[in-house]
């Protein structure tokens, strides 16, 4: 069967991980990785796994996009430079999947809207944060039941999953999941706290969700939507699971959340990475198909 | 009042940075009004305290159902509290990952020119852009290496000068568990004072729970800290902080400088402060707790409220998250934690 061939842009924990993701994929191929440093582990474990690569960044990759068929690229390096990349990318009719903060295109959690936005054909889509992509689905099982004034994520990371380019931009990814959790969430305010923890051996992913509704919270129709949400995050994160909760205080509906990876590049505790890369993977993919399948067309956009 | 007449720290200058009304938050679960910020502020500036901290327990971006809602904002609080101050300064804390550049904007903008950025002991590089903005505002910044007792003296002093790189003026060893000796204080802040260039100072932030909190500033003092927090009557989370009265008085009989009023700062804690208290702040089982298993002191209200509502010991909680190296800002896993451990042991939740 054809498939789509990718770009991945950033050779540090995410873009890793995605290579794996994106090789298991029945309708995506990883081509080329792009880094900045030739001996970054990224780019020489692409190597070895066969990607062509560069380290010159994305100037390095734009003269083999039209060559090597590049269809869709994912953007793992920072929130500076994304929009760049992006719009150079974008010109060639290249779709740009952002796993970075910088937010400038629709914000996609794939079981609450990734459908909208294959059927817009954007040529941009977010993909939040991985505390977004593990909190967002919860805080939506809530609000389409009933309204949420506020709801609040608190995302517990283990240090050794966490990469330099994100320690150094807390703000920008505190920033992005806050807004996320109101535009895609469906709460009127958001708030999200993240904590590195150091133990060792280090601690699984940890989400806690805490939504606060309108009226009081109909305890049965909110805990299965919030079971059923559940088994739709599992079918991209298989170790997305609950642990404790709903606790119903009040208006208050709190829920435990642990995410297991599948231990592609780091071990298992960094389910933090595997819900953003198979998310992003989930997401490219609804693209894949709609392309495959004649329905979509991507288009090289004017060059400013 | 006469000084012990062998004290090697005679002379020596030192800086007190109260914690009544940051740390004392968590100890009052929050609920300070913006009269009682204000009257305990003017009597410090008055006693001559040159710094008092002044936000939300967990600092900016603090009000969170997570941390607990305070009556007022951040802002609030401090700009009634900064025009007051006829000397002293006022402080905010900002821990990344919960308060942003934002809120430090908007907390300079209120009258506040001094920030503790904390980060956890082994995470100082989740702090260069706070750190590099508060140097920008022009406040007096430090950088707090909280938990210390979980990173060793050659990591402290990694991480310390790392976040001298990112522009501290000062580097704190934070023992917030209130599990650290004086020796562990010696060479945490030694290992710091052989790598910090000389004019960064040291600074330590101590937890009474094993009643250590005037011995260990002493410690911290002889290895070459130059700052000390502490809060008066001891206000603050687990069995308090380092009691600022106390440690003023010690400081006196040392011929250490602080250049506060003794008998004022004992007026201010007895006055003041202890009526203030909702429950009196003291070692007490489960904050003993606390400094035994090297537990976050803030925890322990939420562990006591989680061991209430799920019917297991705050005691077994609070070991049971010392077990598993839970960390400051993990309030959900109090939670977490007591209702799985409800489970394991069959009690019945209620519904």
């Amino acid at each position: 069967m054809k498939k789509i061939k990718c770009a991945l842009i950033g050779s540090g924990n995410i873009g890793t991980d995605l290579i794996y993701k994106i090789l298991r994929s029945p309708v995506l191929e990883p081509v080329w990785m792009v880094g900045i440093d030739p001996e970054s582990e990224g780019l020489v474990r692409a190597r070895a796994m066969g990607l062509k690569t560069t380290h010159e960044g994305v100037d390095g990759l734009l003269p083999h996009v039209l060559e090597d068929g590049i269809q869709i690229a994912f953007d793992a390096t920072s929130a500076y430079v994304h929009a760049e990349n992006s719009r150079k990318l974008n010109a060639l009719g290249v779709l740009m999947i952002d796993l970075t903060p910088a937010a400038i295109g629709p914000l996609c959690v794939p079981p609450v809207n990734l459908r909208e936005h294959a059927e817009k054909l954007e040529m941009n889509v977010n993909m939040i944060s991985c505390a977004g992509q593990a909190t967002i689905p919860i805080v939506n099982a809530v609000s389409r039941i009933q309204s949420v004034e506020y709801a609040e994520i608190v995302a517990s990371l283990a240090s050794k999953s966490i990469g330099p380019g994100t320690r150094a931009n807390l703000d920008e990814f505190t920033n992005t999941t806050s807004s996320a959790i109101v535009k895609v969430g469906g709460a009127r305010k958001g708030k999200a706290l993240a904590i590195i923890n150091p133990a060792d051996p280090p601690m699984m992913m940890r989400n806690t969700i805490y939504c606060l509704t309108d009226d009081e919270p109909d305890r049965t129709r909110i805990t299965e939507s919030i079971l059923k949400m559940i088994v739709e995050v599992q079918k991209y994160v298989p170790g997305y699971r609950l642990v404790n909760g709903p606790v119903f205080e009040g208006k208050k509906v709190s829920v435990f959340l642990e995410v297991a990876g599948l231990g592609d590049y780091l071990p298992t505790y960094a389910g933090n990475l595997d819900i953003m890369t198979a998310a992003a993977t989930r997401t490219a993919e609804m693209f894949a198909e709609e392309i495959l399948a004649g329905k979509i067309q991507l288009k090289a956009s004017e060059v400013a | 009042m006469s000084q012990s007449p062998r004290s090697s720290l005679k002379g020596r200058k030192v800086i007190l940075h109260d914690m009544c009304l940051r740390d004392g938050m968590h100890a009052k679960r929050e609920q300070i009004s913006v009269e009682q910020m204000v009257k305990v502020a003017t009597a410090l500036d008055d006693a001559g305290v040159p710094y008092i901290q002044v936000t939300h327990g967990g600092g900016l971006g603090g009000n969170s159902l997570q941390h607990g809602f305070a009556p007022h904002t951040n802002e609030e609080y401090i700009s009634a509290v900064a025009p007051k101050m006829k000397q002293a300064k006022v402080s905010v804390l900002l821990i990344p990952g919960l308060g942003t550049m934002k809120e430090l904007h908007s907390a300079f903008d209120c009258g506040a020119r001094s920030v503790h950025v904390a980060t956890h002991c082994t995470e100082a590089d989740t702090s260069p852009q706070h750190i590099a903005y508060a140097r920008k505002l022009g406040m007096d910044t430090s950088g707090f290496l909280m938990m210390a007792h979980l990173n060793d003296p050659a990591g402290i002093a990694r991480q310390g000068k790392l976040m001298e790189s990112y522009g501290a003026q000062t580097v704190y060893v934070t023992d917030s568990a209130g599990y650290m000796l004086p020796d562990d204080v010696k060479a945490r802040i030694g290992a710091l004072r052989e790598v910090l260039n000389p004019e960064t100072e040291i600074g330590f932030h101590g937890h009474h729970n094993l009643g250590m909190g005037v011995a260990n500033s002493i410690a911290a003092i002889e290895a070459g800290a130059s700052r000390i927090d502490g809060s008066v009557a001891g206000l603050g989370a687990g069995a308090g902080n380092t009691p600022l009265e106390v440690f003023a008085a010690v400081c006196e009989r040392m011929g250490i400088e602080t250049g506060t009023d003794l008998f004022k700062l004992m007026d201010v804690a007895e006055d003041i402060i202890v009526p203030m208290m909702e429950h009196i702040v003291r070692v007490d089982r489960e904050s003993l707790t606390l400094g035994y298993a090297g537990v976050y002191s803030t925890f322990l209200l939420h562990a006591k409220r989680a061991g209430l509502q799920f019917g297991v010991p705050a005691r077994d909680i609070l070991v049971e998250l010392g077990r598993k190296k839970m960390i400051g800002g993990q309030e959900d896993m109090i939670f977490d934690t007591a209702m799985t451990m409800a489970k394991a042991r069959g009690v019945v939740l209620p519904t």
